[in-house]
C-alpha cells in the first residue's frame, strides 16, 4: 500500500459548461416553471453555481427569474416534493 | 434651467418617447369570479392603459391555474398577462389600481430589457411550447 493518491482521470470527468452561454439563451423567462425547475432542489431551494454549471452572469438572471415566479406562485417558496 | 423648460414646451413627443418603457405585467385574479366579472377585470385594467396613453401589445389569459401555494385561502387563480409600452409614470397608477382592487390577488409588473423584448416577441409568435400552453389552459 501506496501514500499516493490515486490519479483522477480528469478525461472521464465531463466539464461544467454554462447553459446560456453554450445555447445563446439571453433571457431567463419566469413565466416558465418547468424550465426554472433545472435550477432549484427539491425543496424549491435554489442551486448553486458550482452544481449547476451557470456563469455568474446567468446565475444572477436565473436567481432573479426564480424570485419572481415564487410571488406569483409559478413556483413555491417553500416545498418538500417538487420533484 | 430655462432652456430645459423651452425644450419641453417645444419638442413634448420628443421628450415622452424618452421615457416610454416596456412593461409586461402578470396579475391573478380571484378564482370565484364569474367569466363576465374576470373580462370586465382585464378590461378594466387595459382602459386604465389606454387611458393615459400607453401602447398595449399583447394582452393573454392563461386561464385557471394551479397556485404553487395558497394565497388568501385559495389554490387556484386566473393568471393574466398585458405586455404593454408606456410612461414611467403609469406604473404608479396601473399599480395602485391592482391595490385598490380586491379582484386581484397578487400581480408582478417588471420592465422589459432589450434581450426581453426580443424573447417576448419570439413567444408572441409561438416560437416555443406556447401551443401547448394554451392546450393545458383550454
Amino acid at each position: 500500500m501506496t501514500l499516493v493518491n490515486e490519479p483522477v482521470n480528469r478525461d472521464q470527468q465531463k466539464k461544467k459548461y454554462c447553459r446560456f452561454k453554450k445555447s445563446g439563451i439571453k433571457y431567463v423567462d419566469y413565466k416558465n416553471p418547468d424550465f426554472l425547475l433545472k435550477f432549484v432542489n427539491e425543496q424549491g431551494k435554489l442551486l448553486p453555481r458550482r452544481l449547476t454549471g451557470t456563469s455568474l452572469k446567468y446565475q444572477k438572471k436565473v436567481a432573479q427569474a426564480v424570485k419572481r415566479a415564487r410571488h406569483i406562485a409559478l413556483l413555491p417558496y417553500v416545498t418538500d416534493s417538487l420533484k | 434651467m430655462f432652456f430645459y423648460l423651452k425644450c419641453i414646451s417645444l419638442q413634448p413627443e420628443i421628450i415622452k418617447s424618452l421615457t416610454m418603457n416596456n412593461y409586461e405585467t402578470v396579475f391573478i385574479l380571484n378564482p370565484v369570479l364569474s367569466d363576465e366579472q374576470m373580462k370586465d377585470a382585464v378590461g378594466s385594467f387595459e382602459a386604465v392603459l389606454k387611458n393615459n396613453g400607453a401602447e398595449v401589445i399583447n394582452v393573454e389569459k392563461w386561464g385557471l391555474k394551479k397556485l404553487a401555494y395558497p394565497i388568501q385561502h385559495k389554490s387556484t387563480g386566473f393568471y393574466n398577462l398585458i405586455e404593454f409600452k408606456a410612461d414611467t409614470s403609469l406604473i404608479k397608477t396601473l399599480e395602485v389600481e391592482f391595490k385598490r382592487d380586491e379582484k386581484v390577488m397578487r400581480f408582478l409588473t417588471i420592465a422589459l430589457n432589450k434581450h426581453a423584448i426580443e424573447y417576448n416577441e419570439k413567444r408572441r409568435k409561438g416560437a416555443f411550447n406556447k401551443s401547448k400552453k394554451e392546450e393545458a389552459a383550454k
